[in-house]
């Protein structure tokens, strides 16, 4: 009976097969190119994707961070972490520069990527038209026709009724022109980053078995109209009460002693980093 | 929103599994793996089946490590699934040649070989037999010895094979013809299904679904929501035997096999009358459903086989005979995790989708004072 875990959990065999399909969804923009996801040690729904993106990726020299929601510490992403440094040993970091590899989820992180870096998002509903198509036989044909007209249809109703687009996160994007993406539960204000990026972003779906990929410098729009133009999240006059930054993402959180409101960093490590001194310019 | 997702995660985390390990020990005993295995077939035959390998040892040292939870043991094995290599495939094994412990018809009376009860719960009361308690071990062993000693002896000729009783109806002409199929099926946990599946893909997520999904599913089916009504054909309890090609020959010959041990399986061919016009006349006939599924899990077999013959028939519109709706949702570790990833922290889509409620609402009060 196996006791020990090859490196990075998997086969290489498995390794081989997920880095065959990553290679092909780079080649095709925004392409939801489907696996066989592997049942993973952590639930499906929960990072799986993402994770099996990573260990098919990651090399004993890489450096790896992982963040959940914009914190480092929050309880998945340690969970997460743990399993990718236990079953390889390599070194980790918080801080978004010194990384080689990413793990995200829904947050790009503040601090601008570099193309010597990638990021993978973990995605729990790679199918942007499944809100408009419960059927995955006929959203494939849909992609494959170029038929976007339910989407964009989605969000002319929602002008019709609200006066607004009235997505949250998870806003669609068409990739280079081609494929409308599920850009994986970023906050709106996180899309403007995938456009023209240095890194390359991975989005892993495990539950779903979808892999697919923005390659760097590739055009990401936001789906909007001439007289209705894309709005991200209005984070412009809030403050961070720890590190005094605006312009970032930020936490909305509630003084229970003031009954105040007040606002924070949404990306901890970036904020860590502003306070201990460490980063000079305001990105 | 109380808490602040900063620093003291890794902590947090080292106390709540210390916590858990502490639940499974407080009461300061421990249940050895093999008393499980001995002990607990049920549970360890479901789990299998869910789990998707065969192997009595795993699944009990699962369901120790689960503290029983059935979830949570299914879950342990298909990550545990995954890390395995796949080596080889076995030869293709011919259900008729099971060993058979237990087998019934609820179509015939009399089938060539008989009816044989073998274990079965469908025979008892359900009463809780407070003896139980106090069962004791010299008892149980004097109770086994003399059991066992009623036992023949002698190796039937036939190694307990016996004809299938679909093969009666088969050979009236009474079975919906169908064409043999003898391509290589596609292997679902290696490669992606696509939509519209194969039946092998079909009967591959089938076999592994979680078994009260599979249940209930099947269940709406024969009630209303499918237009099956079916009769178990057969259903059979036994051994398999596994044969892998030998590895080192090309010759694909009857020889070159290695046997590598035998599975149990629970078998179902159910059967669902259908009516085909024929020369402008109405011909009643019968199709069949199929299920299998590792140890003795009749229930979901049976389940099984409904959802096979209702997903044989994707036109018509109900959920049951929609392949997506079946096969995307009856897997255990897919819809576990996923229904529990809602515990994960959701503040910055939550933060997105304040952010867009506010402005809708600002917009209305807008519109209202014009």
């Amino acid at each position: 009976m196996m006791k020990k875990y090859n490196f990075a959990f998997f086969d290489e065999g498995s390794k081989r097969e997920i880095r065959r399909a990553t290679l092909k969804a780079i080649a095709i923009p925004g392409y939801q190119v489907p696996f066989a996801s592997r049942e993973m040690p952590i639930a499906r729904g929960w990072g799986t994707g993402g994770l099996q993106l990573t260990l098919s990726l990651i090399g004993r020299d890489d450096i790896i961070k992982v963040i959940d929601q914009g914190a480092d510490e929050s309880v998945n992403a340690v969970n997460i972490k743990k399993l990718i440094i236990s079953t390889t040993g390599v070194q980790d970091t918080e801080k978004t520069a010194e990384a080689t590899l990413i793990q995200s989820r829904h947050r790009i992180p503040e601090v601008e990527l570099r193309e010597d870096q990638i990021i993978v998002l973990q995605v729990p509903l790679p199918e942007p038209l499944r809100t408009i198509e419960p059927s995955e036989y006929k959203t494939k044909k849909l992609h494959a026709d170029q038929d976007y007209n339910g989407i964009w249809l989605m969000l002319f109703e929602q002008i019709m009724k609200h006066g607004r687009m009235s997505t949250g996160a998870d806003h669609p994007v068409q990739v280079h022109g081609r494929y409308i993406m599920a850009p994986s539960p970023i906050p709106r204000f996180d899309n403007q980053k995938l456009n023209d990026s240095k890194t390359l972003t991975l989005l892993g779906a495990g539950r779903e078995k979808k892999i697919y990929a923005v390659p760097p410098y590739t055009k990401v729009q936001s789906l909007a109209f001439a007289d209705y133009p894309f709005t991200v999240e209005d984070m412009s006059a809030k403050v961070c009460r720890l590190c005094g930054t605006t312009g970032v993402y930020m936490d909305e959180l509630f003084d229970r002693d003031t009954e105040e409101t007040y606002y924070q960093c949404n990306d901890v490590s970036y904020c860590l980093q502003r306070e201990n001194k460490e980063m000079d310019d305001l990105r | 929103m109380g808490y602040v997702a900063v620093k003291g995660g890794t902590t947090a985390i080292e106390e709540s599994i210390k916590r858990l390990r502490y639940e499974r020990l407080k009461d300061g005993r421990v249940i050895e793996v093999e008393v499980i295995k001995s002990c607990m077939r049920g549970l360890i035959d479901r789990i299998m089946s869910e789990g998707s390998i065969y192997s009595r040892d795993l699944a009990a040292l699962a369901i120790k490590q689960a503290e029983g939870n059935p979830e949570e043991a299914t879950f342990l094995l298909r990550a545990y699934r995954s890390t395995l290599p796949r080596m080889h495939y076995s030869r293709p094994i011919a259900p008729k040649d099971m060993c058979v412990e237990r087998r019934i018809s609820s179509a015939f009376k009399d089938i060539p070989g008989g009816q044989i009860l073998g274990a079965a719960y469908d025979y008892v009361h359900r009463l809780l037999d407070f003896d139980l308690y106090n069962e004791s071990k010299r008892e149980i062993l004097q109770w086994l010895h003399l059991y066992t000693e009623t036992f023949s002896q002698e190796v039937p000729e036939d190694h307990g094979k016996l004809p299938k009783v679909i093969d009666l109806l088969r050979r009236e002409g009474l079975m919906t013809e169908t064409e043999r199929d003898d391509t290589e099926p596609q292997d679902v946990t290696r490669d992606n299904i696509r939509f519209p599946t194969r039946r092998s893909e079909r009967l591959q997520i089938l076999t592994r679904g979680e078994t009260g999904a599979v249940t209930a599913l099947g269940y709406a089916a024969i009630r209303g929501y499918g237009i099956v009504h079916p009769t178990v054909g057969e259903l059979r309890v036994g051994y398999l035997p596994v044969h892998l090609d030998y590895p080192m020959a090309n010759s694909q010959t009857e020889d070159d096999v290695i046997y590598i041990g035998e599975i149990q399986v629970t078998e179902v061919e159910t059967l669902v009358p259908e009516v085909r016009e024929e020369n402008g006349k109405a011909k009643i006939e019968f199709s069949i459903g199929y299920g299998i599924c590792y140890g003795q899990n009749e229930t979901k077999a049976i389940a099984m086989s409904v959802l096979d013959n209702c997903l044989e028939k994707s036109h018509i519109n109900s959920p049951v005979h929609d392949e997506e709706f079946v096969l995307m949702h009856i897997d255990c570790v897919e819809a576990t995790g996923f229904i529990s990833h809602l515990k994960l922290p959701h503040y910055v889509t939550f933060q997105s989708e304040l952010d867009s409620v506010r402005k809708t609402r600002e917009g209305k009060q807008h519109d209202e004072k014009i």
